[in-house]
């Protein structure tokens, strides 16, 4: 069993507290005497807060306080680039009068009870100097200032001009917004200086290190408790307004204090991942080589920071062409501020990059694997570095065997079951491998049992099971007797969950910690009287090993031994610990360029006597080095592919250009995939694993399942409908024509 | 949510007696007055009521108690047998924990989800008379092709009621000035210059059942509901039918419209272009364009016409193929 669990199906070990409802999410935790805070927040997106008129609410019942820009001290900035911390808004709520966006904090009440907060805080009553806000991309001003990305390779406009094939073509991903079902909450308690926050983040030092700048202490006087979170999906990668407001409330009340964002606001105040509007051009040669790759993307940020949704980062990497040019602009609109989502910038990248690889092997005539075949890249064309491990090819071609892509016909409408039509497609999908630093300790305990500890968390992904797994690979101790502690920015330092990088970065200090642990277990064996193992002063002592939680003479079976917690008890100690810090292992990234790669096929079923649309099939082949745990990477990947599936056919954001609010701000009318859309799913590893980057060869999956999902099904939808969606979502109004809403 | 006063009722009397708004679900009501939209004084809770029966009426027919939930009313044997356009409607609506909550009365009764409705922010006829519309010219791609007016092109959003005007049901109520009949064909009113004014009910009169007559022999009926995604949405498009077939003709011929009206939407016209005649794609069609010919598009649901009349074609195909119930 030693060795197997590593990549075998394990349940998720926090999987009993999930369904019995005993996991405790940020509001679950019980305070005493907890006052709860509601926002006011801003109707208009482009405005001058005159007045906060709070009498009324003031005096409603259970009404502790009405908190605004006028009655209350500044909050300071976050550090930012300086500290490398980073909040979602570079401002915090209240620092002016200026209202940026439709949902902005005007004010807070705060009162004994949820329901007498929230009436009260629809009395408040606020005053505006209404501008017109600036919700849509062609009402930004045009950008300023140099390009926020610009690189060059080659000649790209050149090669481009005297190019045989050329595609030419715009692609716009809309507003998506993360919305994970537990929505953001922060609950803050102050005893004297000393702050502890109860939230749901992808990073509890990065919160710890912004709510002390934001409040002015020094970071060791805030705490920052987040055992479990309810997704994130980057929404929650840092701190945003009701974070700081909860302190503020707190430290005005001197008794903790509740804020939960609204679900209407989680459309706006908690981050999304901005509309792209993505012009690519491509140049090939009559069969198919690559000669030029334009990539420019337009993009609208917030007025209060500068947010880059890296789209072009994958074209300078996904094909091997000499002449390639990328260029990103920020525009500025009354919007809230982007944050990454699931994916960011590759994700919405690829829509277009892989979208205009599709249609230019229809230009060619070519079949579109063929066409990734013809460029594909076997260094990376950027950093012209090796890569650590790829096999995309295999992906392709794993893909369109199980897929059954030899009998395609690529003919638009040729392909029909019954009343319908399908439609295939497919797509790369590619994500970068990274790690970082992180320290783990893991302590060896007397009653047999194991403790492993890191200031990382578990959002979902599982997280908390590899740290198990990895602690019973080297030790032998089942499962259930290791306890895991995440999601405390007391622990050991350990990594944000974000761009798929936890588990490459934890492995190698798990490993390492455990290792340590044992070894000290093993001196004790030896080094301690009452144990079988003691070799007196002078003796020789003899060789010993740790096998299935039992100490024992290497050459002896197991069972010769005895178990762990003898040694401990022999030796009268609670626990041994031991403790390891790991770091990015940057002198591998200079040799190898670094990625997960992987293949999407899918297809859609389109009636087009009733205009209706159906996925009817999805394989995603996935290159991302060994696989730890079967079962929890494959519900990531799975799960990716349902948001895949949302982004093609159903999500978009939607601005009222009359005041900035996101018309479809709730769950009946943002529209997200339901079972009902998702059809059986199937997803395959091609294990190889990639031992450059860690010794376990494993990288992160989070985002890598999403990549190319949206793509694919765009050319899905063409093959079976002949239209090219080209602005996402599919609407059926693209087939029945009509305008549809305005989002650009 | 604004402070109200609760009371709850065990008797028909004394609900109308109460002077309140009815809760029944509550899957509309709670959820508008949580946005403030709507603001009761009082709310009675009907729930105990004895309302919550399916019975065969002795001459034929069927009652439906107020207080019938959408998930019994849908899965009830006779309903499924005899009236199945009614139960794949009620089906295709909202999500079955709604459907497990939501009532027969309180779905007839259901607001529009226009957005500008629901946020008391924006301007709207519907909330506040002469307060202007903000769909207009707003974001309107679910909102109403037909029966709408320069005041309000809210969508109604019942399938329940789309079905239950197919199949020619009569609502009874009982109010401070008695009990009454109402046809459902003529309880919803179109929102004209008060597009506040939903129904004929007045104040305080509270629905008791729904009746529906005894479908002829021979009777097939069916409902198709064209949206985004596959659950879970309002209608984009909907279409209920109920035929009796003599051979290759439509003896007798009733429909609805849903997703594409300012009330469920019976299409006499497409009746007329169908009875008589042969069950032919060219008659299916015909038909359509006489259901949408008065249908006047906003700006961005003009594709609904063209789906509205692919959910009719589809509804008519389907069901003049099928094996009839018997
Ligand atoms: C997210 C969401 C999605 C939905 N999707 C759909 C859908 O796809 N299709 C669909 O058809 N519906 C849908 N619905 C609407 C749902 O069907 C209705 O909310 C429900 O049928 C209302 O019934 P209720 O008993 O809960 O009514 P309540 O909310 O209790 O009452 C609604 C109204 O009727 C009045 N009322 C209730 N009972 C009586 C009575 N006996 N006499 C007089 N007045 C009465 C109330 O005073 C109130 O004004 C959806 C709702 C939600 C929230």
């Amino acid at each position: 069993m030693s060795t197997s669990i590593i990549g075998a199906a394990v349940n998720r070990v926090d999987g009993p507290l999930k369904v019995s409802g005993q996991a405790q999410y940020a509001v679950d935790h019980k305070l005493e005497n907890l006052a709860y805070g509601v926002g006011v927040f801003s109707t208009m997106g482009n405005a001058r807060v005159v007045r906060v008129e709070a009498s009324d609410a003031q005096g409603m019942p259970g009404v502790l306080a009405v908190l605004h820009r006028g009655n209350t001290p500044p909050l300071y900035r976050p550090a930012e680039r300086l500290e490398h911390s980073r909040a979602g808004e570079i401002r915090p709520p209240f620092e002016d009068d200026q209202v940026y966006y439709y949902g902005q904090y005007v004010a807070l009440v705060i009162a004994n009870t949820l329901e007498q907060a929230q009436a009260a805080a629809d009395k408040v009553r606020v005053q505006y100097d209404v501008r017109k806000p600036a919700v849509l991309l062609s009402e930004a001003p045009a950008p300023q200032g140099p390009p926020r990305v610009h690189s060059t390779r080659g000649d790209a406009a050149g090669a481009f001009e005297s190019a045989a094939v050329k595609l030419d073509e715009t692609y716009t991903v809309p507003v998506e917004v993360h919305n994970p079902m537990e929505m953001h909450a922060t609950m803050a308690h102050w005893e004297g200086e000393n702050l502890t926050l109860y939230v749901t983040t992808q990073g509890v030092l990065n919160y710890q290190k912004v709510l002390a700048e934001v409040m002015g202490i020094p970071v060791e006087n805030v705490r920052v408790i987040s055992p479990f979170c309810g997704s994130g999906f980057g929404g929650k990668l840092f701190p945003w307004p009701e974070s700081m407001l909860a302190a503020l409330g707190a430290q005005h009340l001197k008794r903790p204090v509740r804020v939960q964002v609204p679900r209407s606001m989680m459309f706006t105040t908690v981050g999304h991942r901005p509309l792209t509007q993505q012009r690519v051009r491509l140049g090939a040669t009559a069969d198919g080589q690559l000669v030029s790759m334009q990539h420019d993307v337009v993009q609208p940020t917030s007025m209060v920071d500068e947010y880059v949704e890296y789209c072009t980062g994958v074209t300078k990497t996904l094909y091997a062409c000499e002449n390639v040019e990328v260029r990103q602009d920020l525009v500025r609109l009354n919007v809230g501020t982007p944050t990454p989502m699931r994916g960011p910038g590759a994700v919405p990248g690829l829509v277009a990059l892989e979208s205009a690889m599709n249609e230019l092997a229809e230009k060619l005539g070519m079949d579109p694997i063929a066409l990734r075949l013809k460029n594909y890249a076997e260094t990376d064309p950027g950093s012209k570095l090796p890569y650590s491990s790829k096999h995309l090819r295999e992906c392709y071609q794993k893909g369109a065997e199980q897929f059954g892509w030899a009998k395609r016909n690529p003919k638009v409408g040729s392909m029909r079951r019954g009343n319908e039509i399908l439609g295939w497609g497919m797509a790369s999908a590619i994500w970068d491998a990274g790690r970082g630093g992180a320290t783990v300790r893991v302590r060896l305990n007397s009653d047999g049992t194991a403790r492993a500890s890191c200031a990382t968390q578990d959002i979902g992904t599982g997280t908390y099971t590899i740290f198990a797994q990895v602690v019973t690979e080297k030790t032998g101790i089942v499962l259930d007797k290791v306890q895991v502690v995440l999601g405390d920015s007391t622990l050991p330092p350990g990594p944000t969950s974000g761009g798929s990088t936890v588990t490459a970065t934890v492995l190698p200090a798990i490993a390492k910690a455990t290792d340590q642990a044992v070894q000290r277990v093993l001196q004790a064996a030896v080094m301690t009287p009452g144990s079988p193992f003691f070799a007196p002063h002078g003796t020789q002592a003899p060789k010993v090993a740790m096998t299935n939680g039992w100490v024992h003479e290497v050459d002896k079976p197991y069972s010769s031994g005895v178990p762990f917690e003898e040694i401990l008890i022999a030796r009268r100690l609670a626990a041994l610990d031991g403790e390891a810090t790991t770091g990015p292992d940057l002198a591998n990234r200079e040799r190898y360029a670094f990625n997960s790669f992987g293949a999407q096929f899918m297809e859609v079923a389109w009636d087009p006597g009733i205009a209706r649309l159906r996925v009817s099939r999805a394989l995603t082949v996935i290159d991302a080095g060994k696989i730890i745990n079967r079962k929890a990477g494959t519900n990531q990947v799975l799960g990716a592919v349902v948001m895949g599936i949302g982004m093609a056919m159903f999500e978009e954001a939607i601005y009222d250009p009359r005041t900035g609010k996101p018309i479809n701000n709730n769950f009946a009318d943002y529209l997200v995939a339901t079972n009902a859309d998702v059809p059986e799913l199937e997803c395959i590893f091609v294990e190889y694993p990639d031992y450059h980057l860690n010794e376990y060869g494993a990288r992160g999956i989070g985002e890598i399942g999403l990549a190319g999902v949206a793509p694919a099904l765009a050319m899905a939808i063409y093959h079976a409908t002949g239209v090219r969606v080209r602005t996402l979502p599919f609407r059926v109004e693209d087939v029945l024509g009509g305008e549809r809403a305005t989002i650009v | 949510m604004q402070e109200f006063r609760y009371r709850q009722v065990r008797t028909v009397e004394s609900a109308v007696r109460a002077n309140g708004t009815y809760l029944a679900g509550g899957t509309t009501l709670v959820d508008l007055m949580k946005l403030n939209v709507l603001q009761p004084a009082t709310v009675v809770d009907v729930n105990p009521l004895p309302l919550a029966q399916v019975e065969a009426l002795p001459g034929g027919g069927l009652q439906i108690g107020a207080m019938v939930r959408n998930s019994d009313l849908a899965n009830h044997p006779t309903v499924k047998q005899e009236y199945p356009v009614l139960s794949e409607a009620l089906l295709s609506g909202a999500s079955p924990q709604l459907r497990n909550m939501a009532t027969t009365g309180g779905n007839l009764l259901q607001k529009t989800r226009c957005s500008y409705y629901r946020d008391t922010n924006y301007a709207c006829n519907k909330r506040e008379q002469g307060s202007g519309c903000s769909a207009m010219d707003g974001y309107n791609r679910m909102h109403a092709v037909l029966g709408g007016s320069a005041d309000c092109v809210a969508t109604h959003p019942s399938d329940m009621a789309v079905a239950m005007m197919a199949l020619e049901a009569t609502v009874h109520t009982e109010g401070p000035n008695g009990v009454r009949a109402i046809a459902l064909r003529d309880f919803y009113v179109l929102p004209g210059t008060s597009p506040s004014i939903e129904t004929v009910l007045q104040p305080g009169e509270l629905i008791t059942h729904v009746t529906l007559p005894a479908p002829p022999h021979g009777t097939r009926s069916h409902y198709l509901k064209l949206r985004d995604r596959a659950q879970y949405e309002f209608a984009l498009a909907s279409a209920a039918v109920v035929v009796q077939m003599h051979g290759k003709h439509l003896a007798r011929v009733r429909i609805a419209l849903g997703g594409v009206g300012t009330r469920p939407w019976r299409s006499p016209e497409a009746e007329r272009a169908l009875e008589g005649r042969e069950a032919t794609a060219g008659n299916f069609q015909k038909a359509a364009a006489a259901a949408m010919a008065g249908a006047k598009p906003l700006k961005y649901n003009a594709f609904k016409i063209e789906l509205a009349k692919m959910a009719l074609v589809r509804a008519l195909e389907t069901v003049t193929q099928m094996e009839h119930a018997g």
